[in-house]
Parts: C-alpha cells; sequence; structure tokens
C-alpha cells in the first residue's frame, strides 16, 4: 500500500531575498510511483497536473519616488532585478503587486515612469505580471495603467496552479467593487475545490490597519468567494513590509517593498501616524532586506521548502501550503 | 416594519409641523443635532480636530473644496465620497469617550497618504 501524506505533497515555500519573496511550489521527496498517482488525480481534478516551479513577488518599486525616506530611487528595484537574474534555480515568473511607479501631476511624467519601470523590468530574464498600486492608476482610473500594462484585473493557469490579478486601487477607494466581484466569481466557478489559487493584489483584503488605509472596504466579499477553497495563498503589497495571516482557509503574506519601509502596525501605538521608516545610509537596503539573504541560508538562500501542515516557518517569510487534504474519491 | 416606518415618519412630520410656527417650542429647537461643518482640500481636513460629547447627535457636514475626497472611519462606520463642491451630511451619536482617526480613503494625490483629522468624543 503506498502511505504518503498528501497534507505534504504540495506546497507554496517562501523565503526572504529583500527582492520581494521567492515562492516555491514544491513536492518533497516521496516515492514516485505514490507521487505520479497523486499528480495525475490532480490532472483530473484540477484540469492540468501541477508540476514544481518558484515565482518571485516584487512590491512597491514606485519608480519615479525621490524623498528623504529614500534617496537611492531605483537601485533596490535594479539591484532586485540583477538578484533574481543570478538565481541558480531560474523562477518561472515574477509578479509585481503594485505601486509600480510613484504618480506625478506634471504632464507625460507618470508615462515617462511607467516606461522607466517597463525598461527596467524587461531586463528580467523571466516573465513578470503586474497588478497596480493606487499610485498607478487611482488617479485616473486605470487609464494610463491599461495602455501600459493591459487589464488591471486578469486570471492564468501556470503548471497546475491558478493564479488571480485583484485590482483593490484605481475606483479611487481601497475597493474591488461589484463588477470585479462578480468577474472573480464567474472566474472560480470552473474550478474544484481543491484547485491550488494564488491571488495577487495591492493593499491587504482584510482590515489590517484600517486608519492607515491598509484594508479593501469589499475584501470580505473576496474572501467569502474564495473561502469554498482549500488552497488560497493571497500577496499583496502596500505595507512596505512582511506580514502574514491567515483567515479560513487563506493565508496572505506581504512582501518588502523596494523602497523605504513602513513601521510595525501592530507595535505602533494606537494613534500613531503611519510614517516611512528613517533612511539610513550606512544601511541603505536595511528595510528592504537584502542583507538577510546571505544571513538567514548562504549556501540555497533561493530556496527554502518548509512543510506547512506543520507549521513550520522560514523565519522569514510566511510558507503557504496550497495542497492540503484531497479527496481521491 | 412598514407600518412601525410610517408612524415614525408621521410622528417626524408631526413633529416638523409643530416646529413651524413662530413661537416653536423651546425644547423642539433643542432636538435639532447639532451641525459641525468640516471641509477637506488636498492634502487635509479643515478643522483637523472636532470635539464631540458623547451620546450627542450631531451631523457632520463635510465639503469638498477640489477634488473627490473620502471621508472613512472605521470605528464609526463611515464612509463617504466627497464629490467636489457638494455637501455630504453625516449623522454620528458617538457612544464612547475616545479619539477617533478619520483618513481620506479616495485617492487624491501624493499627500493623500497624511489627509486625515482627528475626531475626540469626551
Amino acid at each position: 500500500m503506498d502511505i504518503f501524506d498528501r497534507r505534504r505533497f504540495l506546497k507554496i515555500a517562501g523565503v526572504s531575498l529583500g527582492a520581494g519573496a521567492l515562492y516555491s511550489v514544491a513536492a518533497p521527496a516521496l516515492g514516485e510511483g505514490a507521487a505520479g498517482r497523486f499528480m495525475e488525480l490532480l490532472r483530473k481534478k484540477n484540469g492540468e497536473r501541477p508540476t514544481p516551479f518558484s515565482f518571485v513577488q516584487f512590491s512597491d518599486t514606485h519608480v519615479g519616488f525621490d524623498g528623504p525616506a529614500d534617496p537611492l530611487g531605483t537601485q533596490a528595484f535594479e539591484r532586485a532585478v540583477d538578484m533574481v537574474n543570478a538565481l541558480p534555480e531560474r523562477p518561472d515568473l515574477v509578479l509585481f503587486t503594485g505601486d509600480l511607479t510613484h504618480d506625478s501631476e506634471k504632464p507625460g511624467e507618470h508615462a515617462d515612469r511607467m516606461r522607466l519601470f517597463k525598461k527596467i523590468a524587461g531586463r528580467l530574464t523571466v516573465p513578470f505580471r503586474v497588478v497596480p498600486g493606487e499610485h498607478d492608476a487611482a488617479l485616473d482610473g486605470g487609464t494610463l495603467f491599461r495602455d501600459a500594462f493591459g487589464e488591471t484585473h486578469y486570471s492564468f493557469d501556470h503548471r497546475g496552479v491558478h493564479f488571480i490579478a485583484l485590482d483593490n486601487v484605481s475606483l479611487g477607494k481601497p475597493a474591488v467593487g461589484a463588477a470585479q466581484l462578480e468577474w472573480l466569481r464567474a472566474d472560480l466557478a470552473r474550478f474544484p475545490r481543491t484547485a491550488p489559487i494564488v491571488v495577487y493584489t495591492h493593499r491587504p483584503l482584510f482590515d489590517l490597519r484600517p486608519d492607515w488605509e491598509w484594508f479593501t472596504s469589499d475584501g470580505d466579499q473576496v474572501l467569502n468567494a474564495l473561502a469554498p477553497y482549500e488552497n488560497v495563498t493571497v500577496l499583496y503589497g502596500h505595507i512596505h513590509r512582511e506580514h502574514e495571516h491567515t483567515e479560513g482557509n487563506a493565508t496572505h503574506y506581504a512582501s518588502r517593498s523596494l523602497i523605504f519601509g513602513f513601521p510595525d502596525p501592530e507595535a505602533a501605538g494606537k494613534d500613531a501616524p503611519r510614517k516611512p521608516l528613517p533612511f539610513d545610509a550606512t544601511r541603505p537596503f536595511q528595510n528592504l532586506g537584502i542583507r538577510r539573504v546571505t544571513e538567514r541560508a548562504p549556501a540555497r538562500p533561493e530556496v527554502r521548502t518548509v512543510d506547512l501542515t506543520l507549521r513550520e516557518y522560514s523565519g522569514t517569510v510566511g510558507i503557504q501550503q496550497i495542497l492540503k487534504e484531497g479527496d481521491e474519491s | 416594519m412598514k407600518t412601525l416606518r410610517r408612524l415614525t415618519l408621521g410622528a417626524a412630520l408631526a413633529a416638523s409641523l409643530a416646529t413651524l410656527g413662530p413661537a416653536a417650542p423651546a425644547s423642539a429647537r433643542d432636538e435639532q443635532p447639532r451641525v459641525v461643518a468640516i471641509h477637506a482640500k488636498r492634502f487635509a481636513f479643515e478643522p483637523k480636530e472636532i470635539h464631540l460629547a458623547k451620546g450627542e447627535p450631531v451631523t457632520l457636514a463635510v465639503t469638498s473644496e477640489d477634488v473627490t475626497h473620502g471621508f472613512f472611519s472605521r470605528q464609526f462606520h463611515v464612509d463617504e465620497d466627497l464629490a467636489p463642491g457638494k455637501t455630504v451630511s453625516i449623522p454620528l451619536t458617538p457612544a464612547e469617550p475616545g479619539t477617533y482617526t478619520v483618513i481620506c480613503d479616495h485617492y487624491c494625490g501624493s499627500g493623500h497618504g497624511g489627509m486625515k483629522m482627528v475626531i475626540v468624543v469626551e
């Protein structure tokens, strides 16, 4: 009899790179026979056979930002691109979770910043996908963003994982809106509850700190739509720091930004303002975490697979098992 | 429910008619909520702080003077859009003393993140 723990079979692992986070969809060491049969089961149930791969999340590059909180402009972003291009295990794609650019009301300047973003991101040797942040799309309803990148929400499948890009900025407010919710429900309807789903968006879909505008007003409706699905990972940005939150079947991870950091919302006082962490010229990337790569795992910092079922963590960014109990019937 | 609503509306209408005379009773005048005017303009609310009494019904009359702003407080369950030039009336009866932050949650430009005000309930 093949005995294996399906909960250990397929998972997303993440490790802080400073350049956002690298997630790995991986199968642990199992007997090939058991692994093969279970993959075949998933192929029948989900329509595509999941195969191991990794991807990277970048967030909040804010191209065009010029202020004391980070006088280095795009340096962290460019460094992150170089870092990903140098990974010995090439990720399949990079997801950007919004605020690609810093907005400008000078004629033509925001469009120039979009072009600069595309130029830098275009140096990635792997494909990338984007969702807008409020600095990209809230002032003009997403017009400029769509011209540069296409639709602000969409979905696609990759190696058995369903990716959903959600726009919670272009209405001007922290909201997804009724039309997008309807689209989401229709998009999800074709999947079985076991389907591995990765949602990526800009703002948190839950009330992290509403008085800092760290919420999505109709995020509860998004989570209700996702609730029947057993393997949901939500990646977001906006808060310029790592954060992990589990609610129902979904685990939410925020990535660090590639510009200044923000303080810990839970450690800050109730009435504390949301102010960027001060820039330290002696440690210019400290809040972006680049130095943590070598501190954490110098041998193979790019992938660190930890079994979430056991509630173990890498210590830097959370890890989400994306396949829990399957139904073999 | 409908009957109750009609009765309530009827009572309100009667109370309203009672205040139309030249010498309306003082008690009827006192029932009108105090109106607190607030102005929104990139990137600040004016005033930045208001003080309300616990249990006192007030109407916040909020007007945007330039672009669309938001007026959001999770604690007060208030989430309003403020279109330019229009005054939005927000009824409010604070139940608990405390300091409450109201933010603009409609992105209005690069100073948007600091656009907020405080309601102090005493």
